[in-house]
């Protein structure tokens, strides 16, 4: 395993490495090499907290200060680099005899933005104990448990959430998790009626609500209230690449691929949205597919180049759907099954391991987990279907 | 109560919605043989939140800016960055700055050398640039060398790797390493079995009277080729450790031509008999070049400082065994059929000639330096 990544590793840099031109001598002195990103007023306001930081290194309130700014900027600018900066200025607090709870949720909120799902919950349940009404902890934990496929124990983090948080946080939480552990109708009826009564809430909370909602009732089958569901998250007009993404899924499920492309042909930047992006012009036969490709080739490659696995589930689509690999994408999507469990990392290893004619081995412990937990959903039906022994007619 | 505004990540699931890379930089180190040279691309948008490249602040960074703080960037680097070869600290010199563009953005492109005396046989390096500002900073190494190319990532918990670049062999091992090259050179090198094939042709023939005959008995052949092969064997092992021993150099396309040109003289020889009764001196003194032309080879393989006489026997060694086992092969078969009246001509001659056609050909290639790709 180790040599194949060793191998894998030397490929793509070989790959890499010859995209790009040589080094060069710019011709003037003017000549602008490289714009900074994100230099608006909120940049100069996190460069004067920085060094206000550096100055006074026994601050913490203001170093959390710098930690939250970095990462809104890292959503906001879907960069990862903030992240980084987030680590950095966090680093020296969680070497402390004690981190404080706070500091302990946001660097468990770092490693869940790689996938590093055990090490985020081991700094969650440490911060939890220190500090037992923390309600961004339970929230992130409720989020990984359910992302992990572990339905009981999201249920039990969610729980508290409905004395310590917003209701329809509250409510979002417990019903997602119910929806995908054998309780989808109820699920739905009641989030279906605590997002319509809800009034006050942030906008941010309507629109994950809605997203949620919308998730369930595709997994229902119905997808004429998903469409409707969608359509209210993307009127709040925040937006919001999750959103993009999954609304994708959905008009590629239905064949809707001018909309996809209509959705998201100013979205190159984001893998998960070229991806989807590229899906709908390959079906539509159209030239900007081929670049496309090798574009994300070229960025998969350089993720796995430095050791990045949280793609996984993205490349084995790409795999699979765009370059027709099916024992690659299994392997890749087998990987991903390892760190995370939801509906489309289940249907992606499924269609793979159909794909690929490995059916019986590869793809029997997800077809025990999808068994033992009751999860319903109406795209995976069919695909668990092929898997069954036929019938002797 | 105060209003809570919790952070929900739902980029989370398969969906991964960065659009950017994280922070890598990507160091190549190409390893010579006595210094190894780098290059290290590192993104100008992470030196400048390192040490503030932007001198004007308006967001951009021109060459200009770059270029005003060489030294400053280099020393930022170089700092952070140490490399060792065989346990000994290398002082890194700048050399030369450039740009370059990769996936997310442009790249400066740091040029060193790491001046270290000694062949490099054990390499580590120890990298630790942005870790303290980015702990989600990777660096990229490339090591090259000869063919191989190795890769690895530097990250905080991974900050140092060590490469064996040649094992130490001990010196039996290096002895027998050598005398194997030795045996190599001298079955790929033609030129030197044509010369001493040439030498052996007419070893069991006697001339009397403008003709040849068989000679009475073997072992008067046998002692004949002896003392040809010695004085080739000595004359070439004198030239071949001076040279190897930097003691005397001669130009290679000098040596290379006298050697093709000893090849067609002693093939000639045995057309029109000249030197009949002394081919032991004539051995000798074509040996001294064929000597200075087989150590080029030694000298393009470079000696290992530490053991330099021991691998210089090793090969010469090789190449009397070489030597020996086509000896003990053609000359049997020189003395059975020199018994035949039609063997001066037909092989002896007809041999020669073919020996001579080829040897011209070497010599016309390389004295005028050109290829003619026949042989």
């Amino acid at each position: 395993m180790k040599h194949i990544f060793t191998i894998v590793l030397a490929f793509s840099w070989s790959i890499y490495s010859s995209a790009y031109a040589q080094p060069y001598y710019p011709k003037t002195d003017n000549e602008i090499l490289e714009t900074l990103p994100a230099r608006g007023k909120s940049w100069f306001e996190i460069r004067a907290l920085r060094k206000r930081v550096e100055s006074n290194p026994n601050d913490l309130p203001k170093a959390l200060q710098l930690v939250r700014r970095y990462i809104e900027l890292g959503r906001a600018e879907s960069d990862p680099r903030y992240y980084g900066y987030a680590e950095a200025v966090l680093t020296p607090w969680m070497k402390t005899a004690q981190p404080t709870a706070e500091v302990l949720t946001l660097r468990a909120t770092l490693f869940q933005n790689r996938h590093e799902f055990p090490a985020a919950l081991d700094n969650l349940n440490k911060a939890l104990a220190q500090q037992p009404r923390l309600a961004q902890a339970w929230l992130t934990r409720a989020l990984i448990q359910e992302v992990q496929g572990n339905y009981a124990a999201a249920l039990n983090s969610c729980l508290p959430l409905l004395k310590l948080a917003p209701p329809l946080t509250a409510r979002v939480c417990i019903n997602s998790t119910l929806s995908l552990s054998g309780q989808i109708d109820s699920a739905y009826q009641q989030l279906n009626r605590a997002v319509q009564i809800a009034q006050t809430e942030q906008p941010q909370d309507k629109q994950w609500a809605w997203i949620a909602l919308a998730e369930i009732a595709e997994r229902k089958g119905d997808a004429e209230a998903a469409e409707q569901h969608y359509r209210k998250a993307f009127q709040l007009g925040i937006s919001n690449g999750y959103l993009l993404a999954t609304y994708a899924d959905f008009l590629l499920d239905h064949k809707r691929y001018d909309e996809v492309i209509k959705l998201l042909q100013n979205e190159t930047r984001a893998d998960g949205l070229l991806l989807r992006l590229t899906m709908a012009e390959q079906q539509l036969n159209l030239p900007e597919a081929d670049t496309h490709i090798e574009t994300l080739k070229a960025r998969f490659a350089a993720s796995r180049m430095r050791g990045d696995s949280s793609h996984q589930g993205d490349e084995a689509r790409f795999m699979l759907h765009l370059l027709n690999k099916p024992d690659q994408a299994l392997e890749l999507a087998q990987m991903n099954w390892s760190v995370q469990r939801e509906p489309r990392d289940a249907r992606i290893l499924l269609e793979a391991a159909l794909a690929s004619g490995k059916v019986s081995r590869e793809a029997q412990p997800t077809l025990e987990f999808l068994a033992q937990s009751r999860l319903q959903d109406a795209r995976l039906q069919p695909l668990i279907d092929r898997f069954k022994p036929k019938k002797i007619s | 109560m105060k209003r809570i505004m919790l952070m929900v990540f739902l980029s989370l699931g398969s969906f991964s919605a960065m659009a950017h890379k994280p922070s890598d930089s990507y160091l190549a180190l190409t390893v010579e043989s006595n210094h190894v040279h780098g290059q290290w691309d590192i993104a100008l948008r992470d030196l400048d939140y390192a040490m503030g490249l932007d001198a004007n602040d308006d967001g951009n960074i021109t060459w200009a800016e770059l270029r005003d703080r060489k030294e400053a960037v280099y020393s930022y680097a170089l700092n952070r960055l140490e490399i060792a070869v065989n346990q000994q600290n290398c002082p890194l010199k700048p050399t030369d700055i450039l740009v370059d563009e990769h996936s997310d953005g442009h790249y400066a492109v740091l040029n060193f050398q790491a001046a270290c005396l000694a062949e490099a046989q054990q390499l580590s390096i120890a990298y630790r640039l942005f870790f303290d500002l980015d702990p989600q900073h990777r660096g990229l190494l490339r090591l090259i060398r000869n063919e191989r190319t190795d890769t690895t990532i530097f990250s905080p918990d991974r900050k140092q790797v060590e490469f064996v670049l040649s094992l130490v062999r001990k010196p039996w091992q290096e002895l027998l390493n050598f005398a194997y090259e030795g045996v190599w050179h001298i079955w790929i090198g033609f030129d030197h079995i044509l010369f001493l094939l040439s030498l052996l042709l007419p070893a069991a023939l006697v001339r009397e009277d403008s003709s040849w005959r068989p000679k009475q008995s073997f072992s008067r052949a046998f002692w004949d080729v002896l003392a040809v092969v010695t004085a080739f064997t000595l004359a070439h092992s004198i030239t071949l450790s001076l040279a190897a021993l930097g003691y005397i150099s001669l130009p290679t396309r000098w040596v290379e031509s006298a050697i093709a040109a000893s090849v067609a003289i002693a093939a000639l020889n045995n057309i029109y008999p000249v030197f009949v009764h002394r081919r032991t001196w004539f051995a000798f003194s074509f040996g001294l070049i064929h000597g200075m032309g087989i150590a080029s080879v030694l000298l393009d393989m470079g000696l290992p400082d530490a053991q330099r006489v021991l691998s210089l026997l090793g090969f010469n060694l090789g190449v009397e065994a070489g030597q020996l086992a086509i000896v003990s092969v053609a000359l049997p078969l020189i003395a059975l059929f020199s018994q035949y009246r039609y063997y001066p001509a037909l092989v002896m001659k007809l041999g020669s000639v073919c020996i001579v056609t080829i040897a011209l050909f070497w010599l016309a290639e390389r004295s005028f330096d050109f290829q003619m790709n026949i042989l």
